[in-house]
């Protein structure tokens, strides 16, 4: 079972990028949970979301996971130590700065030793959907990284998961997302 | 006339989603509700859908849930198919009401999210709301994921309108962990989901004025017993329909669901009795235990009310020591299920070791690790023969270790 652990703030997308995940990945016949920890939270503090993707029915429903990927997707909570809990050596971190990775590490020293990919997912959400909302140009990272379905796979369908949206909100997002995926390390 | 609603064959739903569109293909004439958190969202999406013209019924905003199910009684006994949708204080704000609803033969459905009751406030799963609504006169029916809160929520209304039934029908899930977790669900179709419950025939309806009913009237001592007593006779005889129901939901589905669910207890020396969610977290631990050689099954009453006594004791025929998982606090007794399930077992002269565990309160985490560790206890008492453990134990509670006996 593949598991995902999301950082994010309230208000920032986590769990509509979280469920769109598992939508990309349900279109593929994989079964799928997205949920997140909710606290009485309001808009801006610190949450986390998750998804698993499995071959058969998911039937574990405990929120605890020990991920393969963690996505920070605001750029202060890669300062915050939860990022790294129960995770493994293997666990592989995409995170959203406008530092490069040496300079961030320096700094997180959590994740000095880890697998991490750095995306500038704020500026390139700001510039290209014209608001900071680093769900999906994040969901663009991801498919770099994970390599888990073809590119043109995921931009069909996460198309059509955006249908509802005006027109302008679409381009914004595949823009972004198509930059994202350019642009990790 | 409603437009239809475009549905792919899977669609990544959230339980709220799924029992919001299992209200909307029913066709409910009137909805009453107030919202509250975590069952909000199925208010809202049936709101949108009447606004967006995939409904042709009401929806009556209220100023509390005991005036929604009020409305709810008000609009059933005018002749009305009714629904609506609450948790926790919304659901201990109705109390009064919910024993109306079914003493006057309404068939509402009542689509429950699952969460504790304050105080201390919490807006997190258990199964405090459900067990306060125990001896409602009310069929509740569970709901393990957001699949089944779908296809339960249609079922109910076939169960509840049926003329041999005539009650309310609570459906149950639990708060956040299937409320608000999107999982892969395969819908019906408008027409064929519609077409599955059927058009409502009103039973002496309040607006058929050329023939006047009461409601709610008055019994003393000379009619209050046969009253109440024909009420429960109603809901021990609906087995026969929930099961007809079942089995015509099967035919359509392919889904088969049962009054008693069970889960490798064939070969089993022991058995967990878990409702809601946890039960299949409670698979994934009983397949751990079994790599390990426990021969563990589980078992879940699917109607709660009415309670599968015969139908549990048969299944648990050949176990040696049962744990019965209450996520309730029992508040100086057992749990329920401790306790329905050690009376059918008495009733059919069983008598396997029975213990109680108390897990999940306010939405507390429990992983299939925690309950390997109830299967490995519960195994140490069928060892021995007799009761080794504790009588109520606590699954994940911190501190120090809180046990009964």
């Amino acid at each position: 079972m593949l598991q995902i652990r999301w950082h994010s703030r309230a208000g920032q997308g986590a769990v509509t990028g979280a469920k769109a995940l598992a939508d990309v990945m349900a279109r593929t016949g994989k079964y799928v949970q997205a949920y997140s920890v909710y606290g009485a939270e309001k808009r801006g503090a610190p949450m986390s979301a998750y998804d698993k993707i499995d071959d058969k029915p998911i039937l574990d429903h405990s929120k605890w996971m020990i991920p393969n990927y963690v996505l920070v997707i605001d750029p202060s909570l890669v300062f915050q130590e939860e990022i790294v809990d129960n995770t493994t050596d293997d666990t592989v971190f995409i995170v959203t700065s406008h530092m490069d990775k040496e300079d961030l590490i320096s700094m997180a020293k959590h994740l000095e030793g880890r697998k991490v990919f750095v995306v500038d997912a704020i500026k390139i959400s700001q510039e290209e959907i014209g608001r900071a909302i680093p769900n999906t140009p994040m969901l663009g990272a991801f498919m770099k990284v994970s390599e888990i379905i073809p590119f043109e796979d995921f931009l069909v369908s996460i198309e059509d998961i955006l249908s509802k949206f005006p027109r302008k909100i679409i381009d914004g997002n595949l823009r972004a997302i198509k930059r994202a995926y350019e642009e990790v390390k | 006339m409603a437009t239809k609603y475009e549905l792919k064959s899977k669609e990544i739903w959230d339980g709220n989603t799924a029992a919001s569109h299992a209200l909307r293909q029913a066709q409910v004439d009137v909805v009453a509700a107030y919202p509250i958190t975590p069952s909000t969202p199925i208010v809202q999406n049936y709101a949108s859908f009447l606004a967006d013209g995939y409904v042709d019924g009401e929806f009556v905003m209220v100023e509390s849930e005991h005036s929604a199910m009020s409305a709810c009684v008000g609009a059933a006994a005018a002749g009305g198919r009714v629904a609506t949708a609450t948790s926790s204080q919304g659901y201990a704000l109705m109390a009064e009401v919910l024993y109306q609803a079914s003493g006057m033969r309404l068939p509402i459905v009542m689509t429950v999210v699952n969460r504790a009751l304050a105080s201390p406030l919490n807006i997190h799963g258990d199964h405090g709301d459900m067990y306060l609504g125990r001896d409602a006169g009310w069929i509740h029916l569970i709901a393990n994921n957001p699949q089944e809160a779908y296809d339960m929520t249609l079922c109910a209304f076939k169960v509840a309108e049926d003329k041999s039934v005539r009650l309310p029908v609570t459906t149950n899930q639990d708060g956040f962990l299937v409320s608000h977790t999107a999982q892969v669900v395969e819908p019906l179709d408008d027409d064929t989901a519609y077409k599955f419950i059927g058009d409502y025939t009103p039973l002496n309806p309040m607006l058929d004025t050329s023939n006047p009913a009461t409601y709610g009237a008055q019994t003393e001592e000379e009619w209050h017993f046969e009253f109440k007593a024909s009420q429960h006779k109603a809901l021990m005889e609906s087995p026969a329909v929930i099961d007809e129901v079942f089995a015509e939901f099967e035919k359509l589905t392919g889904r088969k669901y049962n009054r008693v669910e069970s889960y490798k207890l064939e070969d089993a020396d022991i058995a967990l009795v878990v409702m809601g969610s946890a039960y299949e977290t409670a698979m994934v631990a009983v397949d751990r235990a079994r790599e390990q050689g426990i021969k563990v099954g589980l078992v879940m009453p699917r109607s709660f009310r009415p309670f599968p006594y015969n139908e549990m004791a048969e299944k648990l025929k050949n176990i040696k020591a049962v744990a019965a998982l209450d996520r309730s606090c029992p508040m100086g007794a057992m749990g329920a299920l401790y306790n329905e399930v050690s009376g059918a077992l008495s009733a059919n002269g069983q008598a396997a070791i029975m213990t109680n565990y108390i897990y999940g309160l306010g939405g507390r985490d429990t992983t299939a690790e925690h309950i390997l560790e109830v299967i490995k206890e519960t195994n140490e008492n069928a060892k021995a023969g007799k009761r080794v453990t504790d009588l109520q134990g606590f699954i994940n509670l911190r501190g120090p270790k809180l046990s009964f006996n």
